[in-house]
């Protein structure tokens, strides 16, 4: 698919066909401004309920929304990469989320089911099955947002090892560097040893052979065999290929080191520019990552993740957030840029980066309540006028719904 | 069917296991559905819930099973994430309870709190664990962990697991998550989730991030016959797997751990004692007995006799003949097992030998005979009302609480039972006709949970 630029597109009279967009949301609690849960319809008192999930995402899939992400860490939820504070005005605890995703798993249809789970302190057996596991009670609608833990009370939590204690100012120290890289290096062993496992059953394992006596073909089962300066796993699995062959992988990066694990090991990258041509400028990175790891066939899908807050215009939307603000009594900051704007500013702005090269959008609704139908019911619909969003499922995985083919197994001879 | 004069009637509890990995399930009959399509899951948990059981089981595997070296081809293969197939289940059931077993080896105390406790709350309180230690080296191979925790430390391991657990869900108190946004509490209190744990295999520390589980505890299952086991089990547990198939080898093991758990402080009622059972229902006693004997003779194929034989002989028996005698010569108890990934239950297995022996020469059994024999559940037979009655002695007699099913096909192995057994369970007030609690641990009738400490 080539990328159209002002540049390629010298005849802006001739309307071009529009690329369609891929669409997601990312849960975060009652949304992800910090005031969230005490704004009106926020259900805040519900939200360690299956209900309240069921109901949040339901909305996402009235939005033809490609996925869901469902956040999650080990930690309590504490501010920047320090241990939970003692604020008691603020969402704190939550649920496991491959497990909220797969409890959605029959109470939704069509949507993408991806929820965040650790690389660090995790089994990589048992995250294997684990997600293998969703993707069959999902009939192909699993993905993994895979993240690496790096924070050293979320190690006390295992005392299995302990992580030196990373804040933004010891980021650059060259002790802490090597740390944050051998946790990437682990995380890329652990999908590689994930993805091998879910290749570990060829597709037509299964014979139910009557006549013979043999339920499978051992033939057909695989050792992955791997070692590992952090990990050994044998295999095969001991869960049937998933449906879509692999989930899909999906990780969040904003710096070489996460831009390159996700060139090695992921599907999908999500990212976070500042404006359109910061974006030009990291799917280069992004680019540059794929050949600096020597990334080979389909290459990274890039989306953005924008903060939203929406309202009729976007002095009203800015007026939200401020008030949002002073409930919280502190101005809110992202990873991901802060969009407060009107639907019509924000179609505005994603077709701009679209043509930067960014083939998605991950909404992060500041509330929940208000933004995420507001993105259903007047984003999309602005999108779809465009001819930038789909009007309709049209596949039945993920994977279709993201135009990723099922990848060929591994080991399958042909 | 009589209750014992003075004894009030007791409500039988039921369970219904997924059959999946073990030669008892008949992948072979032409009814036999996929053992990994969540449609299964889903078909069996409903019917099950139909019937008004309490529960739902799931076993747990994490290495496929192998014979003489290689992957075993012919018993089913594969099965699914006990966590997330429950997960699931909890949004297409509303009052069955979700039991899985999780081993403590493979598992850090703080994930399995996180789980479990997370399956609580996705399913309004009807998580259960049934607790196991018993796995080797060679399912190590596939674990981070890696290694091997000898049989003391295992144990040793699992008791500071629960210890650990309990300490996370006991973390947060019931009503710290007030969330209410007039008075901006979010949380009641400070230091939420605070914990600290110190044991000889842990030094677990920092604040847990899920609030407690609407029960609490999600429920404790664990199996063990031992004195050690059945120590650990009344002490801890809520409910307790028990092998015995005759009222004469249950009653004594009903009372004894009902015995313990008041010694430890609880109500005899609070642990639930429950064997594994399976039923083979017919129109007539002997259309019942013929399907009996059909059914464990596909489940014993004369591969599958040699298969299990050589499992105790630890010898390749291939050249045996299955409808024969049992082997002459003793088991070699020098070579590494045979079987790899098949719980041996008792290490010393010349005794098992001379077992399979006797149970020989008292039927008159040739091998495949004998197998069938020692490798049968409790199992009942008979008409629906025959089976109803068998059932209902046998828990009103205290043989125990009630029963976890194995139908041997997927998916529709509970259908008969649920549309003919359970109307007659019910009729004679043994068996619940509504659910009457909201989460697994009021359905079954046991005390609440111990409330957390007070910060």
């Amino acid at each position: 698919m080539t990328r159209r630029t002002p540049a390629s597109r010298p005849d802006s009279r001739r309307r071009p066909v529009p690329e369609t967009l891929h669409l997601s949301a990312a849960l975060e609690s009652t949304g992800w401004h910090p005031a969230s849960w005490r704004e009106p319809g926020s259900r805040a008192g519900e939200l360690f309920t299956a209900r309240f999930w069921a109901d949040t995402v339901a909305e996402a899939e009235r939005g033809l929304f490609d996925l869901v992400t469902v956040e999650d860490s080990f930690g309590l939820q504490g501010s920047g990469f320090g241990p939970p504070d003692d604020r008691t005005d603020r969402v704190a605890g939550r649920l496991d989320a491959l497990l909220v995703a797969a409890r959605l798993a029959l109470v939704t249809e069509a949507i993408g089911l991806v929820p965040t789970v650790s690389t660090t302190h995790t089994e990589p057996f048992h995250v294997s099955k684990g997600l293998a596991t969703l993707d069959h009670v999902s009939s192909g609608r699993g993905g993994w947002r895979a993240q690496v833990a790096a924070r050293a009370h979320e190690a006390e939590l295992f005392g299995r090892r302990s992580i030196p204690a990373v804040t933004r100012e010891t980021l650059q120290d060259p002790a802490v560097v090597a740390v944050v890289e051998d946790l990437f290096a682990e995380a890329r062993a652990v999908v590689d040893t994930v993805r091998a496992l879910w290749d570990s059953w060829e597709d037509d394992a299964v014979v139910r052979d009557v006549a013979t006596g043999r339920f499978v073909d051992r033939t057909k089962l695989h050792r992955v065999a791997a070692q590992t300066p952090w990990f050994s796993v044998l295999g095969p699995s001991i869960t049937p290929r998933p449906p879509q062959g692999q989930p899909v992988v999906t990780a969040l990066a904003h710096a070489r080191t996460a831009y390159e694990f996700a060139a090695a090991s992921a599907d999908v990258v999500f990212v976070t520019p500042r404006d359109a041509q910061d974006a030009r400028a990291v799917v280069a990175e992004v680019r540059a990552a794929e050949a600096a790891v020597g990334r080979r066939g389909v290459p990274l899908q890039v989306h953005a993740d924008l903060v939203v807050a929406l309202a009729a215009d976007a002095a009203q939307a800015r007026n939200r957030l401020d008030r949002l603000d002073s409930a919280d009594g502190e101005a809110f900051t992202s990873d991901a840029l802060v969009v407060a704007d009107s639907p019509a500013g924000l179609v505005e702005r994603l077709l701009l980066w679209r043509d930067a090269g960014i083939e998605g959008f991950r909404f992060r609704p500041a509330v929940n309540a208000t933004d995420l139908p507001a993105l259903v019911d007047e984003v999309v619909p602005l999108l779809q006028s465009a001819g930038a969003f789909r009007r309709a499922y049209t596949g039945a995985t993920l994977r279709d719904h993201l135009g990723l083919a099922r990848p060929a197994n591994r080991y399958a001879t042909v | 069917m009589s209750v014992p004069e003075g004894k009030p009637r007791k409500q039988i509890v039921l369970g219904a296991h997924l059959p999946g990995v073990n030669h008892h399930t008949v992948w072979q009959d032409p009814a036999a559905g996929s053992q990994i399509d969540v449609k299964s899951f889903a078909h069996l948990a409903r019917t099950a819930e139909r019937g008004f059981f309490d529960l739902f089981f799931l076993a747990e595997g994490l290495r496929l099973r192998e014979h003489a070296g290689q992957i075993y081809e012919n018993d089913v293969v594969g099965r699914p994430d006990t966590f997330t197939v429950l997960a699931a289940l909890a949004g297409v059931t509303d009052h069955l309870g979700l039991a899985g077993t999780v081993n403590t080896t493979f598992n850090e105390p703080y994930e399995l709190a996180r789980q479990f406790a997370s399956l609580d709350h996705l399913s309004g309180g009807r998580a259960a664990w049934n607790v196991v230690t018993s796995f080797d080296a060679f399912t190590a191979a596939n674990f981070r962990r890696g290694g091997y925790l000898d049989r003391s430390q295992r144990y040793e391991r699992a008791e500071e697991v629960l210890i650990a657990v309990r300490a996370l869900w006991d973390s947060w108190n019931s009503g710290d998550v007030p969330a209410d946004s007039a008075t901006e509490q979010f949380l009641a209190r400070h230091g939420v989730g605070e914990f600290d744990v110190r044991t000889n295999q842990f030094d677990v520390r920092g604040r847990f991030n899920v609030p407690r589980p609407p029960q609490g505890h999600p429920l404790i299952i664990q199996a063990g016959v031992s004195d050690q086991g059945r120590e650990f089990a009344s002490a801890n547990a809520d409910a307790i797997f028990s092998p015995f198939r005759t009222l004469a080898d249950a009653v004594p093991f009903y009372r004894d751990v009902k015995a313990r758990a008041v010694r430890h402080g609880r109500l005899a009622s609070d642990i639930k004692i429950l064997p594994s059972a399976g039923v083979v229902l017919g129109d007539s006693a002997a259309d019942a007995q013929e399907k009996a004997r059909e059914l464990t003779h596909r489940q014993v194929s004369p591969a599958t006799a040699l298969a299990l034989a050589e499992q105790v002989w630890n010898r390749d028996l291939s050249q045996l003949d299955p409808e024969g005698p049992l082997p002459e010569f003793d088991a070699d108890t020098t070579s590494p097992p045979r079987w790899r990934g098949r719980a041996i239950h008792d290490p010393d297995l010349n005794a098992v030998v001379a077992r399979w022996r006797e149970v020989a020469a008292r039927g008159g059994l040739n091998l495949r005979e004998t197998v069938i024999e020692v490798t049968a559940r409790a199992t009942f037979v008979g008409t629906p009302t025959a089976v109803a009655d068998q059932l209902d002695d046998f828990v009103q007699h205290d043989g125990s609480d009630g029963f976890i099913l194995h139908p041997p096909v997927v998916p529709t192995g509970l259908d008969e039972f649920v549309d003919t057994v359970v109307p007659l369970l019910q009729e004679r007030g043994s068996l619940r006709t509504g659910y009457t609690g909201t989460t697994l641990r009021e359905n079954l009738g046991l005390s609440p949970a111990r409330a957390a400490q007070p910060a």
